[in-house]
């Protein structure tokens, strides 16, 4: 039995991941939410919308490197989001003026919403192939550990070492923050409130004046900060690839509806309510059981219940059980 | 009712045969012939019956999800897990079975897939038979782990031995060696299968969270093609699948074929490549016309009449007595059959299943812009959409070149932006069918031939 390395060993490799890639997958969550809670549908270019920001993220990165600018410790990224996010906010309220605006006068069903959303998907992933291409970028950059493996094994003598790395520290403390502004924002300001009441009743909200132009143009703007967070946030963990991010809708789709469309704090139950279960049932557990059982033994087999390819199958999995049981969400959904 | 389109008028008397002799349609069509002859001349006639071909493919997928969406309005984003699907028929229909893997583990693999299946059809049983409460949920936790374990062990070795048996060129079952025109109504069957599981569990639901539930099922077949190689090799491909038509070098080598074609006074390695693509072209054709024969009548029938009524008003044709989840299923049912023969079709003209080239933008997207372009609701409308929107999504990328060619050519060579540019030619596509979407959805939502 050897207590403290299995409990190391599934903070190495399940734990700490998993809630970096799900508060990647909240904050994702989240814009689909917000989106679905006041326009009322599903925006399918949502992942594009991600690499989109990124992209913008990763031109001003470039540009500051070029200028010599550094962030210390921390990844160039992040002085250049402030700008990613910019962009991205004008580049989602033209497409609203352009394209959204319209149905939403002729008050179109959900569906026309959606399939307009699918040309705006092709039309977003063509402008973000066109600028930077269909490879894989990297643009991570400062100090890649807070904590290594090795520097871990040295400190506490174990043989399992617990590697923390920067993106993922940012990634956590970054979601926070966003998450904390959100919900401050929706709960405490007049703007945010009048959203929320938007969302819960549409006649009423208009009855009592406000102005749903404002409350789209806000919840656009908020949209744009949170997806071009989590597609930074993302990029920097892992990498940016434009295919990649488009098959992200699908898990941050499930986190969404998992968690209960239109409700924010259950898109991020769900976000990491499906990270952990990705993470969880692609691993490979045979080294944590290990430890745990007598010296020098190992289970035979990887104690893995599924291959790595079929992490889609999870969060789908997932989607099925509580769309059969719960259609409604973890959360009651459709109130924000 | 299909989006945004007017509400379709009951009164009018519904014109089934003037349609065809519309003197728009009509144009329509010609225009788009004009296209692919205007390629034959301009570039090459092998390249015009290339895209024609596919074109084929392109307007049969098209004419299924028309059925879902424009019969039905169900919006089924997984276009690509069916097409994938009609293409796996062809692999386990023509190619010949592998003895030696079948020995190794085929009858254990056979066994674990029997093993999964009955774990979850009894859960499924218990779930029903027993009573609400808390033992149920525990029970159905116990028989799904344990089945999944006993799965496991047993697929897991099966899988195994198969992959073992000469991987590479074969590893996998093979299939079943039969005819490959066969592969057609099997990949229609398999569609349907993988439809009825979907349906029985996402239909019903609301709108979006169908299409969500399609999209990823889509994901998952090619996730499955991918990776299971005991099945269809996997990424590994399986290539040189059975041809319905004779090989351009058999044809080359026919005395009949070679002293025809010098009395027409044709190239014969031209004229044996055109032969082949003009004998798919054949093939195709024939299918395309029962299909769109059986969806007119389908659409002109009581049953089309029925769905058109659930489509507009689901509480009211549900007063009327139609069950209306049930006809859902059915027609989601029909409509995946459709593009899973278009699936085999397509694998059967490219004589490979290739599983890494399914990319949802291509297969389900694409799709779904020649069914808006076209005109959802109208099986005419679509098989249009099908042609032009294929001719364009092949043809943008040289238009795009030339585009940028013209742009670029005060440049000088080597600058930087003219590289950039002349490069990303290629993603000008994409561009390209998302404005034409926006355009149509906007101006013209009905389509170029709207639903009568």
């Amino acid at each position: 039995m050897d207590f403290l390395n299995a409990i190391v060993a599934l903070m190495n490799f399940v734990i700490v991941p998993a809630t970096a890639y799900g508060a990647q997958l909240a904050l994702g969550a989240l814009g689909v939410t917000l989106i679905y809670g006041i326009l009322r549908f599903s925006n399918f270019a949502h992942g594009d919308t991600m690499a989109f920001g990124t992209m913008v993220t990763i031109f001003g990165t470039w540009g500051l490197q070029s200028m010599g600018v550094s962030f210390g410790p921390l990844p160039t990224a992040l002085l250049a989001l402030p700008l990613g996010i910019a962009v991205t906010a004008l580049l989602m309220i033209g497409t609203d003026r352009l394209v959204y605006r319209f149905y939403r006068k002729q008050r179109a069903k959900s569906v026309i919403f959606v399939i307009a959303s699918l040309g705006v998907m092709f039309i977003m992933n063509g402008i973000v192939r066109f600028f930077i291409g269909v490879d894989d970028q990297r643009f991570s950059d400062g100090e890649r550990f807070i904590i290594s493996a090795r520097t871990f094994r040295e400190l506490t003598g174990l043989d399992e070492g617990l590697a923390f790395r920067t993106t993922q520290g940012i990634t956590i403390v970054v979601a926070i923050v966003a998450m904390i502004l959100l919900f401050w924002f929706l709960n405490r300001t007049r703007t945010g409130k009048s959203m929320r009441a938007f969302s819960d009743n549409e006649d009423l909200a208009l009855l009592s004046g406000i102005n749903p132009e404002r409350a789209v143009l806000i919840t656009w703007i908020i949209v744009a900060a949170l997806t071009t967070t989590a597609g930074v946030l993302y990029g920097l963990d892992k990498s940016f690839k434009p295919f990649t991010y488009f098959q992200l809708l699908l898990p941050i789709f499930a986190a969404a509806i998992v968690g209960g469309l239109g409700n924010p704090l259950g898109a991020i139950l769900g976000g990491f309510l499906i990270a952990f279960s990705e993470v969880g049932v692609t691993y490979a557990f045979r080294k944590v059981v290990g430890y745990l059982g007598p010296a020098d033994w190992q289970p035979e087999g990887l104690l893995q219940l599924l291959s790595t390819d079929y992490k889609f199958a999870v969060s789908f999995g997932i989607l099925i059980i509580v769309l059969l049981f719960r259609p409604t969400g973890i959360m009651k959904g459709k109130l924000l | 009712m299909n989006p945004s389109a007017a509400p379709s008028t009951p009164a009018s008397t519904p014109a089934r045969t003037s349609q065809r002799f519309d003197p728009k349609i009509l144009m329509l069509f010609g225009f788009v012939a004009m296209l692919y002859v205007g390629t034959g001349f301009v570039q090459s006639w092998n390249t015009a019956l290339t895209i024609f071909n596919m074109g084929l493919v392109g307007s049969i997928m098209a004419l299924g999800v028309n059925m879902q969406w424009g019969y039905a309005g169900l919006f089924n984003v997984g276009v690509m897990g069916f097409v994938a699907l009609g293409g796996l028929a062809t692999v386990l229909v023509s190619v010949e079975p592998v003895p030696e893997a079948w020995s190794a583990g085929g009858l254990r693999t056979m066994l674990g897939l029997v093993l999964g299946a009955l774990t979850i059809v009894g859960a499924i049983l218990l779930w029903n038979a027993m009573p609400k409460g808390r033992l149920r949920g525990l029970v159905m936790f116990v028989v799904l782990v344990a089945g999944f374990t006993v799965f496991r062990r047993v697929f897991d070795g099966g899988t195994a031995a198969i992959e073992a048996i000469d991987p590479a060129s074969t590893g996998f079952l093979g299939g079943l060696g039969l005819p490959i025109l066969l592969a057609w109504p099997v990949g229609g069957l398999l569609a349907a299968g993988g439809a009825w599981i979907i349906g029985k569990t996402a239909l019903g639901l609301r709108s979006d969270y169908l299409a969500i539930a399609t999209l990823g099922i889509a994901e998952i077949i090619i996730a499955v093609l991918k990776n299971e190689d005991w099945l269809a090799r996997g990424v590994k491909n399986v290539t040189g699948i059975a041809r319905p038509v004779p090989y351009e070098i058999d044809l080359q080598a026919n005395e009949g074929f070679l002293n025809l074609v010098t009395n027409i006074g044709a190239d014969p390695i031209t004229a044996s490549t055109i032969t082949v693509k003009l004998l798919y072209a054949a093939l195709f054709i024939v299918v395309l016309g029962i299909l769109i024969w059986l969806s007119e009548k389908a659409w002109n029938s009581p049953w089309g009449r029925m769905m058109r009524a659930i489509r507009d008003n689901e509480v009211s044709a549900s007063a009327m007595g139609k069950d209306v989840k049930k006809r859902h299923l059915q027609i989601f049912i029909l409509g995946s059959a459709v593009c899973g023969i278009a699936g085999a079709m397509m694998t059967t003209l490219d004589a490979q299943l290739v599983p890494g080239t399914y990319q949802p933008l291509r297969f389900t997207f694409l799709i779904w812009v020649m069914v808006i372009v076209g005109g959802s609701g109208n099986n005419w409308g679509a098989v249009l959409g099908g042609f032009l929107i294929w001719w364009l999504w092949v043809q943008v990328e040289p238009l795009g070149l030339l585009l940028m060619q013209g742009l670029t050519a005060s440049m000088a060579d080597g600058f930087w932006l003219r590289e950039h540019l002349l490069d990303s030619a290629a993603h000008m596509r994409l561009l390209t069918m998302g404005m034409i979407l926006l355009l149509v959805l906007r101006f013209s939502p009905r389509g170029l031939i709207p639903e009568r």
